[in-house]
C-alpha cells in the first residue's frame, strides 16, 4: 500500500516537473520571439530621444543614458529633404490629406456597391461581382503607365487630389468585397418587410442597412487607412518633392545622407511615418485583425 | 437565389415612373464603380499589355512591334537576376514566415496568459508600412551601427552580420525583413483556424492518450490544412508584389543583387526611359499573380461546390 502511494507521488511529481518544464519552454520561446518583435521598434523609439553624439559613441542598439526631444521638433519642421528645410509636416500632411477623403469615399461606395449587390441583385450581378473582385489582385504595377496618362490629361500629376483618385478606384474592388459578404448576411426578409411598408431605395439603405453596419464599416475604414497611409509605389510615381505622401518623403530622406547620418532625426521620422496606423492598431486590434482575417480568407 | 425578384415591385399591378425609377435606382448607383472598375482592370490591363508589345521608349507610342520587348527583356542579365530573387525570396519568406507563424500560434494556443499582449507584439509591424520596417532594418543591418557593431562591441571581435553590403547574402537580409514583418499575419489566420478546430476531435484524441505532439500532427494540423494553402496563396501575392520592402531596405542593391520584377518595372518605366520593355515586366507580373491565382481560386470554387454537394 505504501509502495503504491509513494510510486503515484512518484509519477505526480515527475509529471508536475514536466508540466513546469513545458510551461517554461512555452514562455521562453514567447518571450524571445517578443523581444525580436519588439527590439527594432525600442530601437527607433530610444535614438528618437537620444543625442546624435550618444548615438555615434554607444551605437545604435543601446539603452539611452540621454533625453530630449530636440530630433522630434527637428524631424517635424526642419530637417531637410532633397534641398527643402520643412521637415516632414508637409509630407505628414499630404498623407492625411489623402488617406482621409480616399478611406471615406471608398468606404461609402462600397458599402452602396456591396447593399445593391447583396440585396438588389439583378441578372448579371454575380458576374459583375467577380469582375470588380479581380481588382482586388491586380498588381499596381500594371496599372502605371495608364494612371500616369489619365493623371496627366486631368491636370492632377503630382497632386493628392490624383492619388485620392487613384486609391478610391483601387480600393472600391476592397470596400465592395467586404461591405457584400458582410451584407449577405443580413435576412432578406427584413428588407421585403420594409419594401412592402413603401421604403424605397435609400430609405432602406439609411434606415436598416447602415445601423447594422458599423462593425464592417469599421473593418473597412481601417483596412483602407493603413493601406493608403502605408502605400508607397503611387506616391513615389505621380508625386514629387513637397507633394509627396509621408512613405516616398521617408525614402527620400533616409537616402540622402551623404554626410554623417543622422540616426537621431530620422528615428523621429520615421516614427511620425509609422505614428497614425500603429494608433489605429493599439486601439482598434480587434477590427484590425478581423479585417485582416476577412481580406484574407476570399 | 430568390432575391432576383426583389428588383420588382412587390404588390403594384400597374407599374408607374416612379417605380421604373426605383427599379433603375441600384444599377445607376452601382453604374460609377462597375465603369471605375472596368476601366481599371480591364482597359489599363489591356492598355499596358499593348504598350508591351509596342515600340514605346521615353514615352509610350503606338508602333507595332510585336515581342521584341519580351525578347529583351528575357535575355536581359538584370531581369533574369530579378526573376530568379523572386523565386528564392518566395520560397524562404512563405516557408519562413509560414513556420514562424505556426509555431508562435501553436506556443498562444496553449492557454497561455496574458494571450492579447503576445498577439499584439507579434502582429504590430503589419500595421507599419514596408518602408518603415525597410528603413529600421536597413540601419540594423549596417555593419558600422547596426546588429554586426552591438555584437562585436559586446566581445565578439570577429562577428560578422554584413548582409546588406554583401551581394552574395544581400537577399537573405530581405527575406529575413519580410519574414519578420509578415509571420504575425500568418500567426494571426493560423489561430483563428486552430480556435475553429472541433474540441471533442481534440478531446477524443486526449482520450486516446496521443501526446501533445501527436495530437497537433494527426488531428488539428490537419484540419485546417485549407488554411495552409490560403496563407501560402496571400504570400506568394505579397512576394511577387514586393516593391517598397526593397526600395527601403536595399535598393535593389549592391549592385543590381536584390533587383525585383517590381522594382525592374519602376527602373526601366520612370528612370531609364524604357517603357514597351518596362511593360513586358509588368506583364510578367501579372502573369506569375494569374498562375498562382487562377488554380487557387478554382480550387476554392470546386471545394465550396463539393461541401455544398455534402452538406
Amino acid at each position: 500500500m505504501a509502495e503504491l502511494a509513494a510510486a503515484i507521488d512518484l509519477e505526480a511529481a515527475s509529471a508536475s516537473r514536466r508540466h513546469f518544464w513545458s510551461r517554461f519552454a512555452i514562455y521562453g520561446l514567447l518571450t524571445v520571439f517578443a523581444a525580436i518583435y519588439l527590439i527594432p521598434l525600442l530601437v527607433v523609439v530610444f535614438n528618437s530621444f537620444r543625442e546624435q553624439a550618444e548615438i555615434a559613441r554607444d551605437g545604435l542598439i543601446s539603452l539611452p543614458k540621454t533625453f530630449r526631444l530636440e530630433a522630434w521638433t527637428q524631424a517635424w519642421s526642419t530637417y531637410c529633404i532633397a534641398g527643402t528645410c520643412q521637415g516632414m509636416q508637409r509630407n505628414f500632411l499630404n498623407s492625411l490629406w489623402m488617406t482621409i477623403p480616399a478611406t471615406i469615399i471608398s468606404t461609402l461606395l462600397g458599402a452602396v456597391n456591396g447593399y445593391v449587390l447583396s440585396k438588389w441583385r439583378f441578372r448579371g450581378s454575380e458576374v459583375l461581382f467577380t469582375l470588380m473582385l479581380l481588382g482586388v489582385f491586380m498588381p499596381g504595377q500594371i496599372a502605371l503607365m495608364p494612371w500616369a496618362f489619365v493623371l496627366g490629361k486631368l491636370g492632377l500629376t503630382n497632386s493628392t487630389y490624383g492619388l485620392i483618385l487613384v486609391h478610391v478606384v483601387q480600393g472600391i474592388s476592397f470596400t465592395t468585397l467586404f461591405c457584400r459578404n458582410y451584407y449577405v448576411g443580413i435576412p432578406d426578409d427584413l428588407i421585403k418587410a420594409a419594401r412592402i411598408d413603401g421604403a424605397g431605395f435609400w430609405r432602406i439603405f439609411w434606415k436598416i442597412m447602415m445601423p447594422l453596419s458599423p462593425p464592417i464599416l469599421i473593418v473597412t475604414v481601417i483596412w483602407q487607412f493603413t493601406g493608403i497611409w502605408n502605400e508607397y509605389l503611387f506616391g513615389v510615381v505621380f508625386t514629387s518633392g513637397q507633394a509627396q505622401p509621408i512613405t516616398a518623403a521617408l525614402v527620400a530622406l533616409t537616402a540622402s545622407g551623404t554626410t554623417a547620418r543622422s540616426y537621431d532625426v530620422m528615428s523621429a521620422a520615421v516614427l511620425i511615418g509609422a505614428l497614425p496606423p500603429l494608433l489605429i492598431y493599439l486601439f482598434g486590434g480587434k477590427y484590425f485583425v478581423r479585417g485582416l482575417t476577412q481580406g484574407a480568407i476570399k | 437565389m430568390s432575391i432576383h425578384d426583389l428588383s420588382v415591385p412587390i404588390a403594384v399591378p400597374a407599374r408607374s415612373w416612379r417605380d421604373r425609377l426605383g427599379s433603375i435606382v441600384p444599377i445607376l448607383v452601382l453604374a460609377p464603380s462597375l465603369a471605375a472598375s472596368f476601366v481599371y482592370v480591364f482597359v489599363f490591363t489591356g492598355w499596358t499589355l499593348y504598350l508591351s508589345l509596342s515600340d514605346s521608349t521615353l514615352l509610350p507610342s503606338y508602333g507595332f512591334a510585336g515581342l521584341d520587348n519580351y525578347v529583351s527583356l528575357w535575355s536581359n542579365r538584370r531581369w533574369n537576376i530579378a526573376y530568379t530573387n523572386l523565386f528564392l525570396f518566395s520560397g524562404f519568406y512563405i516557408v519562413g514566415s509560414m513556420a514562424v507563424g505556426l509555431l508562435l500560434a501553436i506556443l498562444i494556443d496553449q492557454r497561455v496568459r496574458g494571450e492579447a499582449v503576445w498577439r499584439t507584439i507579434f502582429l504590430y509591424p503589419l500595421a507599419v508600412s514596408f518602408i518603415v520596417t525597410g528603413t529600421v532594418w536597413s540601419w540594423l543591418y549596417n555593419p558600422a551601427d547596426g546588429i554586426q557593431a552591438l555584437v562585436r562591441g559586446l566581445g565578439w571581435s570577429d562577428f560578422s552580420f554584413a548582409l546588406t553590403s554583401d551581394r552574395n547574402h544581400a537577399i537573405y537580409a530581405v527575406i529575413i525583413t519580410g519574414v519578420w514583418q509578415s509571420s504575425g499575419f500568418a500567426m494571426a489566420l493560423f489561430l483563428a483556424g486552430l480556435r475553429s478546430v472541433d474540441p471533442d476531435l481534440v478531446k477524443a484524441a486526449q482520450i486516446d492518450g496521443a501526446s501533445v505532439v501527436r495530437t497537433y500532427r494527426k488531428v488539428i494540423l490537419p484540419t485546417i490544412a485549407p488554411i495552409f494553402l490560403a496563407v501560402a496563396v496571400i504570400q506568394i501575392q505579397f512576394a511577387i508584389k514586393t516593391f517598397d520592402l526593397v526600395a527601403a531596405l536595399t535598393r535593389g542593391g549592391p549592385g543590381i543583387s536584390t533587383t525585383f520584377p517590381a522594382i525592374y518595372v519602376y527602373d526601366l518605366m520612370f528612370q531609364r526611359g524604357e517603357i514597351g520593355e518596362g511593360a513586358a515586366a509588368a506583364v510578367m507580373m501579372l502573369a506569375a499573380l494569374a498562375v498562382v491565382l487562377v488554380p487557387y481560386s478554382l480550387w476554392v470554387v470546386w471545394r465550396r461546390r463539393a461541401e455544398a454537394g455534402n452538406g
